[in-house]
């Protein structure tokens, strides 16, 4: 099926993540300066790091979508620490549960991925939407990828409205009081600062619909 | 930034290597991943305590490893928690095969971590359990209260509790029951600067104070103008005792911490005042401790902690400790 998202698509998604969190590493930092505690850029940049050595490595991540993930897991809960460590690594441990041995999914198996990634995350952190975490970048753009799948839209179009979602919520967080987090501690004085986990939680759906909307179309085409 | 370092990102590394030379005949430190560990460990028939915390907050949590209290003690990146690797090693290293008890700090991360960290160290067949930490009476709601100072106390009180052959439960019990007794809360006059960041986390105008901080680097509940070493007190001890709800003849151990970049000369003013509070009332100062437990880099500023004491507490405390930062 030309419509398939490959292995390949999903290394390039991973990479591409890798690549846009240390490129934003201080604006990551600043933000955690205002409402945390200042390590977010230094940690995401650290699991990055690694995560860029894993993939030039392919033995070490395996041959199928399921290995890929498990293994980027890993990676990420064994160098990230704070909060983002377990709770990236939660997303795609749960991610990668029901592809196993797979070397190409649909968009709709793509969206069922997501889905469980986001259940990762909410049984790991118990927050829900609205508490200023980086599930109010992840959680809307799980329900536009879904909802775009029951349209019937294609990979790039269905991908860039989680990516229009994300950005949403990434931005709303700013609004948003923290009742979940390092940012909580601060009570109403959170209120007008952007979520910096929701923030490197929007390139991660950034980077997907570049590597695996872009790539389907062309394809495609 | 004004700071004695190398390389920002190997800060943490290389003071860690430095402790590691320093303290060598009491403990040992494992790399990648890493941990500190006392000497003599595992000690079989002996309930394990393990605890872990980000760098910066020295000499929480690696200079409390050694008899009387920590087996193993997890320093993570700057500010940053441990990971579930590391936790997982030094189970391995020094489980004497009777539990272990992870003492766990309420903070998002550090708690997520240590949660991962149980579940693998289960799936390996360690018989693992925890306490949580959560002191801070700057936070209302009481389960979302930061561990502070409180894990100190619950370190020592636990450690020597399985140093004298105690069962697990027993261990466990007694570590809920002094977090349970604990209050902490602090103030900062300076922000602090993380190696990783380069300039302080926030500004503050020399004339003002940051209520409620935790340890690290964030700013706090409110901010205020600065007030006197008594007034400072009055502000703190107001909430603890209330919340602790201390009644006439009590008895409490006493925590005064500089937060790293406060002299103990103004310490020292502080417990003057903390005394003279707890007299009045006729609350029994038992046990003290004064000087810097447990920091935020270079944050100027203190925290007070208040353990309610009864016998057996006391005596745990009492109990001997050889540790780089608590010894008696
Ligand atoms: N329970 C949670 N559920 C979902 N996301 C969370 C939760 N707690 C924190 N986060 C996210 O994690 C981000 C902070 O990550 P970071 O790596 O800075 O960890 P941290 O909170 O500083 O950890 P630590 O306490 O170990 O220092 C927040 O901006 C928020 O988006
Ligand atoms: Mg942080």
């Amino acid at each position: 099926m030309s419509q398939d998202i490959t292995l390949a698509q999903f290394r390039r998604w991973l990479s591409l993540f890798a690549e846009q969190v240390q490129e934003q590493v201080d604006l990551l930092t600043e933000l955690d300066a205002a409402i945390g505690d200042a390590d977010h850029g230094a940690n995401m940049q650290r699991g990055m790091r690694k995560v860029q050595e894993r993939l030039q490595d392919p033995t070490a991540t395996g041959g199928d979508i399921g290995s890929l993930f498990r293994s980027i897991a890993m990676t990420l809960i064994s160098t990230v620490g704070g909060a983002a460590g377990p709770l990236f690594g939660a997303f795609f441990l749960r991610a990668a549960k029901d592809v196993d041995g797979t070397d190409a999914v649909s968009l709709e198996q793509l969206a069922a991925m997501f889905r469980s990634g986001l259940e990762g995350v909410q049984q790991r952190g118990k927050a829900q939407i609205e508490e200023k975490t980086m599930i109010d970048a992840l959680q809307p753009a799980v329900e536009a990828l879904e909802a775009a799948v029951a349209e019937g839209l294609d990979a790039a179009a269905a991908l860039d409205r989680a990516l229009e979602a994300a950005r949403r919520g990434m931005l709303h967080t700013a609004e948003l009081q923290a009742s979940k987090g390092r940012a909580s501690y601060l009570g109403p004085r959170s209120i007008g600062h952007q979520d910096p986990g929701a923030t490197s939680a929007f390139y991660l759906i950034q980077s997907a619909a570049a590597a695996l909307g872009r790539q389907a179309q062309a394809e495609e085409s | 930034m004004q700071k004695i370092i190398n390389n920002p990102a190997d800060a943490a590394l290389e003071s860690l290597q430095g402790f590691e030379f320093a303290f060598r005949r009491l403990l040992r430190v494992s790399y990648n991943p890493n941990f500190v560990w006392r000497r003599d460990a595992p000690v079989a028939g002996k309930v394990s305590i393990i605890s872990g915390s980000g760098s910066g907050h020295e000499p929480l949590n690696i200079g409390y490893v050694g008899p009387g209290m920590l087996d193993a003690a997890c320093p993570g990146a700057v500010f940053t928690s441990p990971t579930p690797d590391q936790y997982l090693a030094a189970i391995r290293a020094i489980y004497g095969g009777a539990g272990a008890l992870f003492v766990v700090k309420n903070f998002g991360g550090g708690v997520l971590n240590t949660e991962v960290a149980l579940e693998l160290a289960r799936e390996e067949g360690y018989n693992v359990a925890s306490v949580l930490i959560h002191d801070d009476v700057s936070i209302d709601q009481s389960d979302n209260r930061r561990g502070m100072g409180a894990a100190i106390l619950v370190e020592k009180i636990a450690g020597a509790a399985a140093e004298a052959g105690r069962p697990l439960d027993e261990v466990v019990t007694l570590a809920q029951r002094t977090s349970s007794q604990a209050r902490s809360m602090a103030v900062a006059l300076s922000s602090c600067t993380s190696p990783y960041v380069g300039h302080p986390t926030f500004n503050l105008p020399s004339d003002q104070m940051e209520v409620g901080v935790g340890i690290h680097g964030e700013p706090g509940r409110y901010r205020t103008a600065l007030v006197s070493a008594n007034q400072i007190v009055d502000i703190l001890m107001e909430p603890i005792v209330r919340d602790l709800a201390l009644q006439a003849d009590e008895r409490v151990l006493v925590l005064v911490s500089g937060l790293g970049g406060t002299p103990r000369q103004e310490l020292f003013i502080v417990f003057r005042h903390i005394y003279d509070l707890l007299q009045q009332r006729s609350i029994i100062v038992e046990r003290q401790l004064v000087g810097n437990y447990i920091t935020s880099l270079d944050m100027a500023g203190c925290m007070v902690t208040l353990l309610r004491l009864d016998p057996e507490l006391t005596s745990l405390w009492d109990a001997p400790v050889h540790t780089p930062a608590l010894h008696w």
